[in-house]
């Protein structure tokens, strides 16, 4: 017994080091869990709140490329309408109000208070959270192409889990054609982002689109990531292709977070299959 | 309170908020970002009792992972060289136990200070960016990491002690 505090007491100091080294450990493990991930992060009010107002004063240096930004999908989504107002008059019958019963997906635009693109793990922190319908394993978007999915939610704020993270996996697929690959990112250079598991047979040119396909329930099909940059020509198993996204993850302002309606109906289905 | 606490309650969250909304947005040339925070291990007077001192480093790491989103690796890192500190202390400065009270690093010769610090520092960075990497591949850019960004924070704090000592 007298040996034993004796023990303590020479390495008390030591012992105390390997308790917090122990917690330090816990919680970097943790953090790196998609499913786990509860405790330390920016997502938490104080930080959160922090952060939101050092956002507040920084974002009135980038409302000119905001605006453009803005500017540039007002064009674009005018395109569309124009496109679908000429559709529908040629169609001309009674038009029945389907936007009720059959929307699929919501949109929810939010800002982001918090981005980091420079490590292996990146997330980013938006300044809506469960108060305002965010919930975890949501898609988030702008107009320029995908930014991830959110990870944890807390009343005020959200985290999100940016594509510039090793644990990201999203379904990708060639523009106009049905091959689809998993998108993930090697980690090194933040505007390049690599796309596996792509057929062999598939069309592949550099400057190709790859766009989101709606294979899973959280993306809605049709977004936009990036454009081939990069194909491997070596026949490495994975037959990896380098993708270079159309947005500046640098530069990132303000993002939709999108709701899947039959998210949960889809996730049903598919968990009965399993078993 | 005396002025000694007052003093380092201040530095630790001047350091902390200096940290999280100043320097972690520098990323100059994308990557290279310095990590000041670490001088509170620098600062801390030295004593016989270390509870206080291990626990205020780990606090410290783990507010700044707060709202760096990086779980426990700023603790982890800053504990370890707040640990390791006494051991490069009694080697460079040759210290005992009497000496601590009136160890100031300001008083030692430049040239023990530096080794000392550059020690700590690069063992920080090391373990900061191995963790951040958390593989073993791209290892040279681990490497690089520490090697630039231990340059710069070591050249903020060298360029801080210098301001700040002129105008004592």
């Amino acid at each position: 017994m007298q040996q034993l505090i004796y023990f303590f007491q020479k390495f008390k100091y030591f012992l105390f080091f390997l308790l917090l080294q122990l917690i330090a450990l816990t919680l970097i493990f943790n953090n790196l869990d998609f499913h786990k991930s509860k405790f330390i992060n920016s997502a938490s009010v104080v930080t959160g709140g922090l952060y939101s107002g050092s956002s507040n004063i920084s974002e009135y240096f980038s409302l000119k490329s905001e605006n453009k930004i803005l500017a540039e999908e007002n064009v674009r989504l005018k395109n569309l309408l124009e496109h679908n107002i000429s559709i529908n008059l040629d169609i001309d019958s009674t038009m029945i109000d389907s936007i009720k019963y059959h929307q699929k997906y919501t949109f929810t635009s939010a800002k982001i208070i918090k981005n980091s693109y420079s490590k292996s793990f990146n997330f980013i922190t938006i300044n809506k959270g469960r108060n305002q319908g965010i919930e975890k394993e949501m898609a988030v978007i702008n107009s320029k192409g995908v930014i991830g999915i959110t990870d944890n939610t807390s009343g005020g704020y959200a985290r999100i889990q940016s594509i510039l993270n090793k644990n990201s996996k999203i379904n990708a697929r060639l523009k106009n054609t049905n091959y689809f690959g998993s998108l993930s990112w090697d980690g090194k250079n933040y505007s390049v982002v690599q796309l596996a598991d792509i057929p062999r047979q598939a069309p592949l040119k550099i400057g190709d689109t790859i766009e989101t396909d709606g294979k899973s329930a959280i993306f809605p099909e049709g977004i936009l990531i990036g454009t081939i940059s990069e194909i491997n020509k070596g026949n490495t198993a994975d037959n990896k292709v380098n993708v270079t996204l159309f947005n500046d993850m640098s530069n990132l302002g303000y993002v939709y977070v999108i709701k899947n309606f039959h998210k949960e109906e889809i996730k049903a289905l598919e968990n009965l299959e399993n078993e | 309170m005396n002025n000694k606490t007052v003093h380092l309650v201040t530095s630790f969250f001047f350091l902390l908020f200096l940290q999280v909304f100043v320097l972690n947005n520098i990323l100059f040339l994308d990557y290279i970002n310095p990590y000041l925070y670490i001088a509170f291990v620098f600062l801390y007077p030295l004593k016989e009792n270390r509870f206080s001192f291990l626990f205020y480093s780990f606090l410290l790491g783990l507010l700044i992972d707060f709202f760096s989103d990086t779980g426990g690796i700023h603790a982890f890192s800053i504990l370890s060289i707040a640990y390791v500190r006494l051991f490069f202390i009694k080697l460079y400065f040759k210290k005992v136990t009497a000496d601590y009270p009136f160890f100031d690093l300001k008083l030692e010769p430049f040239g023990k200070v530096f080794n000392y610090i550059v020690t700590l520092t690069i063992i920080h960075h090391l373990i900061y960016f191995s963790f951040i990497n958390f593989s073993l591949q791209n290892f040279s850019d681990v490497l690089l990491n520490t090697l630039f960004s231990g340059i710069f924070t070591l050249v903020l704090y060298f360029l801080g002690t210098y301001i700040f000592m002129k105008s004592q």
